[in-house]
């Protein structure tokens, strides 16, 4: 059996985890190509509907990251991500996504080493967790 | 002043009565017009009907077994913007807090309106209602009422209550500015009138009822109701919950949907003005489809049914007042109730919130905290 390499779809907010995550890169701190990134202008603007079909479509994971509490260049909008995330885990769970698969993570523009640890640690943790249930049975 | 007070009945004729209450509405209560259930005139069918005449009354019929639509958004439509003068409207205790819920939303107002509410004995599925109407042409109603009030849960004629009604555990128009009680109360003499807003003590005041006590037995017996309603309620979430808790499962669970959207269409609370299901963003080019067919070999059609129903529950699901007109808009008899309310349970307490339990708690996600939720920020331990 070949190893399992999963999918994660990262939602990163511009202003900071985005940022984090160049900074990761000119700074050769190396994390694992697993994530798949889709600049978002807030963590505020995910619309639950991307974060479903991304789940749906088979990616074994998915990880919503913003600016710190305060930080928000929108004031607020990692908060109203913040709540979102919390509705969607409770309906997602209902249907057996297991936990692990939904992330929501706060990463300043300035810390390129957290987004390369949590990025590892998230792979990680998905694979000890194997395929999602998307993958393997078809979904209409 | 009143807080309760009775309503004469003779012979357990509680359409009398209340066609006679209404009368009253209309002629001492300052309402310009009444919103309530009726039975239209070419075949014994209920609906919702906006009535000035009073010689229309004659043909209301608040405790028929019908629930066609849940008609909040019929009070939605009539409040948006001001009709002229003040509407009471005859709601079940669902619709109130549907209600309720758009009005929070913006999708309604309470100014011009005067809710009455009746204890709700329940009702058929569309389906059930419309082969037993047919069965039951003459005092259908009647029948209907006098076996509820005498059995409870158990209906006519071996007609079940809709899955919605059985473990609906709000039989009591709390959220009314009247509400007029028929469990354990001697119905076949009175009805209760009670005052539950300032603006219903003083509309209770004019109609001049004699004040009266409510009953002793009354507490107890929606009390007992209530259990019963529950203990149905949390059977059938446990049952759904173990019919869907894969996606596998919940993919077998909605295989004969459509995506006709008639569920959310019949919805009180669905809120959006413009489903996004039905706009361009769904409505693909067919080499997109061509594209999907050949990345996956199969593609059913139409698309994203699963996604549409996920992504229902996270608009509305917090506004969910279970309510089941959902299950009886679907065409291919999808149990979408059970589903929405087994989803609605969940997010409704991780909120602390509670659809159209009052005006003034705001709808989760309308609002925020700084400090809140924190377990689900970071990648857990
Ligand atoms: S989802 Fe169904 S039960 Fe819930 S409010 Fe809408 S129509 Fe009523
Ligand atoms: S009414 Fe039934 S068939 Fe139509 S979209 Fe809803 S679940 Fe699907
Ligand atoms: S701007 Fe970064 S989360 Fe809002």
């Amino acid at each position: 059996m070949s190893k399992f390499e999963p999918t994660i779809v990262a939602f990163f907010c511009n202003w900071c985890t985005y940022t984090a995550a160049d900074l990761a890169g000119t700074s050769r701190l190396s994390y694992p190509p697993n994530i798949k990134i889709i600049r978002m202008m807030c963590s505020g603007m995910v619309d639950p509907k991307y974060v479903i079909k991304a789940l749906l479509e088979g990616a074994d994971g998915v990880i919503v990251s913003g600016c710190n509490p305060g930080d928000c260049h929108y004031i607020n909008g990692n908060y109203k991500a913040r709540r979102r995330i919390k509705l969607l885990k409770e309906i997602l769970s209902r249907f057996g996504f297991e936990p692990e698969r939904l992330r929501l993570t706060w990463i300043a523009a300035s810390d390129g080493v957290l987004l390369a640890e949590i990025m590892q640690k998230m792979v990680e943790q998905i694979k000890a967790l194997g395929p999602s249930q998307a993958k393997m049975k078809m979904v209409i | 002043m009143t807080t309760t007070a009775q309503m004469k009945v003779k012979d357990q004729d509680l359409l009398t009565a209340l066609r006679d209450f209404a009368g009253k509405l209309l002629d001492k209560g300052d309402i310009g017009a009444i919103l309530a259930p009726w039975c239209l005139p070419m075949k014994n069918m209920v609906m919702p009907t906006l009535l000035t005449d009073p010689d229309q009354l004659i043909n209301i019929d608040p405790l028929s077994p019908a629930f066609p639509m849940n008609s909040a958004k019929v009070v939605s439509r009539l409040t948006r913007k001001p009709s002229g003068s003040k509407i009471a409207a005859l709601l079940r205790p669902c619709e109130i807090r549907a209600f309720r819920e758009l009005v929070k939303l913006k999708q309604g107002t309470v100014e011009d309106l005067v809710i009455i509410g009746i204890d709700c004995l329940g009702a058929f599925s569309n389906r059930d209602y419309i082969n037993w109407a047919e069965k039951n042409v003459e005092a259908a109603t009647e029948k209907f009422y006098t076996r509820v009030l005498a059995a409870k849960n158990t209906a006519a004629d071996d007609v079940a209550l809709a899955a919605a009604c059985q473990s609906c555990e709000f039989p009591v128009a709390e959220g009314a500015d009247i509400s007029i009680g028929l469990f354990g109360v001697d119905t076949t003499s009175m009805l209760l009138l009670e005052a539950r807003t300032d603006q219903g003590q003083t509309l209770l005041d004019k109609l001049a009822y004699p004040e009266a006590e409510a009953p002793a037995s009354r507490t107890k017996a929606v009390k007992e109701l209530v259990a019963e309603r529950i203990a149905a309620r949390d059977i059938m979430l446990t049952e759904t919950r173990k019919a869907t808790n894969s996606l596998e499962k919940l993919t077998g669970y909605l295989a004969s949907c459509v995506n006709c959207y008639n569920c959310r269409v019949a919805c009180p609370v669905c809120y959006c003005r413009e489903c996004v299901f039905v706009t361009d963003v769904f409505d693909h080019d067919a080499i997109t489809y061509m594209r999907w067919a050949e990345k996956k070999g199969a593609v059913k059609m139409p698309t994203d049914t699963v996604l549409y129903h996920i992504t229902r529950m996270v608009h509305m699901s917090t506004a969910c007042v279970g309510c089941g007109q959902c299950s009886n808009a679907c065409p291919n008899d999808i149990p979408l109730l059970e589903l929405f309310r087994s989803a609605a349970q969940g997010t409704q307490s991780a909120f602390g919130y509670e659809a159209g339990r009052s005006l003034d708690e705001k709808p989760p996600m309308s609002e925020f905290r700084e400090e809140e939720f924190e377990d689900v920020v970071g990648l857990g331990s």
